[in-house]
């Protein structure tokens, strides 16, 4: 342990680090965004699920320093009472869950395909393969709205809504996984060849040792990478679902619901409810791609032209 | 080359199979054919009778194949919500969604260009710096929240344009156009700018490093020591290698334009095949989903095919690499 953090504080990549006022920055606020996120319940100042906490006169205050506004909610309230602030805290809380949820399953899924695609070969590999390149010939965005408006026509909306969380999960994770998969074949195939893996095979372990213990860490690096960016997108992704209406419903809300059910008042002037989310909402983005470049340039310069 | 046109074109009859399958599964599973057609009000017996009239008690695989002789002749079923074949609902939505691509497409070739091609030659200059800053901020704003702003500032602010539908329209032999009309056009401009906005970091990007690339190689270095004007250089040498690239991948991303005109249509109201398809979804409108799923499908296969076969022809390293 000792040495592992040694070994962190010598490192290449911290050295860049706190050369990048950039990366500094955008890390700082990432981390300051999560910690709201897994404090929600502690920090926000009211409980937006708890209908004893909201009530509808007090929908569409304005936010606290401009005239109407109420000391006691600082952004205002939306169409239905909620604080905002809160609302919009447990919102981040919610995209975060089913981005970093969503990736997980498709590093999972792209992992166990390109492993056994990789280092296989042949048949199962071409047969793999083209099923990632159809895949990938359509827009992720496309087949998360399409995956999803299956579900909620097949569920109902009701049971589409209580479970919308974990399905969300699922419907990201199945539109994405290809990206993993093309990833992590290419540098199996790099590792494949070398050295330490013939030797591996050598001395007889079996192919699942050598795939899982052997080769899969040397392919980090690329995965690492590619998360940075696929957390982003997921995040997005999640949030014009839920603008659309095919994510999480308005008693739920993320921060892509609030922007929806916003946006319906903008006409009258209530520009608050869809503003402070999608503040936030392209902040988180933003940080989280600035990242997600900067690590990218630092660990891997050739995968730049991808 | 005839064998790869071959091996292309299998491939993509195989994708629309698949596809046709997804589609048809759901419309058998999920939808109901005999609600679609009568209604609610009618008797167990009565709806059985149908069911066995229409072939719905027969296998899987046996209405699957009715189903792709149907989808074939061009009938992908009747719609519950609108009464009308749903080839026929798609078609009638499909001029609004296809001039809203194409004044996007002419936004972004006519932006894209030109900046992408000023920022690789001068790298350093300040505004290429900005523009790519601008870029990095640029993919991490989602088209909806853009097209939200610019309603709130153009339309609900400033007043100066409308904010949502597509205003008045011109009929010409069956196509509802919005070109013809003063209101028409001022219609347009809101959308088209909101889905431009999402796909301009990409291709400016996509330009500028096709475009830097370029310019490392040993022809452009000749083409200097030869003394040659350095517009030369640039314009007719380093440019026309650069198109071949952008030109394929643009092909592409026309394709992912049209999903992100489903958030950019719900947005502005804008009556086009994006808007429809999230009706249909409300209103459990199987018939009309599973239409829009295998047309919007059929698109997106043939635009790949195409762009493909196209790319073949150019770069023969390209059809001799998938060859065993």
């Amino acid at each position: 342990m000792n040495q592992s953090l040694i070994r962190f504080k010598e490192s290449y990549l911290l050295y860049n680090f706190k050369r990048d006022r950039v990366a500094i920055i955008s890390f700082i606020i990432l981390a300051f965004l999560i910690l709201i996120g897994v404090l929600a319940p502690i920090i926000s100042p009211y409980n937006p699920y708890d209908a004893m906490n909201i009530d509808i006169m007090n929908a569409e205050t304005p936010p606290a320093w401009v005239e109407d506004g109420d000391r006691d909610f600082l952004l205002g309230t939306d169409i239905q009472g909620r604080d905002l602030l809160s609302t919009m805290i447990y919102g981040l809380r919610l995209s975060l869950i089913i981005g970093c949820g969503a990736v997980l399953l498709q590093a999972l899924l792209g992992i166990m395909v390109g492993l056994v695609a990789g280092y296989r070969g042949g048949k199962i590999d071409s047969l793999l393969m083209r099923m990632a390149d159809i895949q990938l010939s359509f827009p992720y965005l496309m087949v998360a709205i399409f995956i999803s408006a299956i579900f909620q026509v097949a569920f109902g909306i009701g049971r589409f809504e209580q479970l919308a969380v974990p399905l969300l999960v699922i419907i990201i994770g199945l539109a994405e996984w290809p990206v993993y998969a093309r990833t992590v074949r290419a540098s199996v195939m790099r590792e494949k060849s070398k050295e330490y893996v013939e030797a591996a095979r050598v001395i007889g372990l079996s192919q699942r040792v050598i795939m899982v213990r052997h080769i899969l860490p040397n392919t980090m690096t690329s995965v690492l990478v590619i998360s940075t960016i696929q957390v982003a997108n997921a995040i997005m992704s999640e949030a014009a679902l839920s603008f659309l209406g095919l994510g999480m419903p308005v008693t739920k809300p993320s921060l892509g619901s609030l922007i929806r059910s916003g946006f319906e008042y903008i006409f009258s002037g209530s520009w608050w409810i869809t503003f402070f989310p999608g503040f936030l909402l392209v902040l988180l983005v933003l940080v989280i791609n600035l990242l997600g470049d900067w690590l990218r340039d630092v660990l891997n310069p050739k995968l730049y032209k991808g | 080359m005839f064998a790869f046109i071959v091996r292309r074109t299998t491939q993509a009859i195989f994708v629309m199979l698949i596809i046709s399958l997804i589609g048809f599964t759901i419309k058998n599973k999920i939808g109901d054919p005999v609600r679609d057609m009568v209604g609610e009000r009618v008797t167990p017996a009565e709806r059985e009778e149908l069911r066995d009239k229409l072939g719905l008690n027969d296998p899987f695989l046996i209405q699957y194949a009715r189903f792709i002789k149907n989808a074939v002749r061009g009938d992908l079923g009747l719609s519950f919500f609108y009464k009308k074949p749903a080839l026929k609902v798609i078609l009638s939505k499909a001029p609004a969604t296809i001039e809203l691509v194409f004044v996007t497409t002419l936004i972004l070739i006519f932006i894209s260009l030109p900046i992408g091609i000023y920022t690789a030659i001068k790298p350093n200059n300040w505004f290429s710096k900005f523009t790519m800053g601008i870029s990095t901020l640029g993919v991490s704003i989602p088209v909806f929240l853009t097209a939200i702003l610019l309603i709130y500032l153009f339309a609900v602010e400033l007043n100066w344009l409308p904010s949502y539908g597509r205003g008045a329209t011109v009929n010409i032999w069956g196509w509802e156009s919005g070109f013809l009309t003063l209101d028409g056009l001022k219609h347009l401009i809101l959308p088209s700018i909101a889905l431009a906005s999402i796909m301009l970091p990409l291709f400016i990007r996509l330009i500028r490093s096709e475009m830097m690339e370029i310019l490392e190689t040993e022809y452009i270095k000749f083409a200097w020591a030869k003394g040659l004007h350095r517009r030369r250089v640039w314009f007719v040498h380093a440019f026309k290698n650069t198109l071949l690239p952008v030109i394929t991948v643009f092909g592409v991303q026309i394709g992912i334009m049209f999903a992100f005109t489903i958030l950019t249509e719900t947005v502005f109201q804008w009556q086009g095949m994006g808007f429809m398809f999230l009706e249909a979804v409300e209103r459990s409108d199987t018939s009309l989903l599973v239409a829009y799923l295998v047309v919007v499908g059929a698109i997106f296969v043939v635009v790949n095919t195409v762009v493909d076969i196209i790319y073949g022809m150019v770069n023969p390293t390209l059809r001799i690499a998938g060859r065993k």
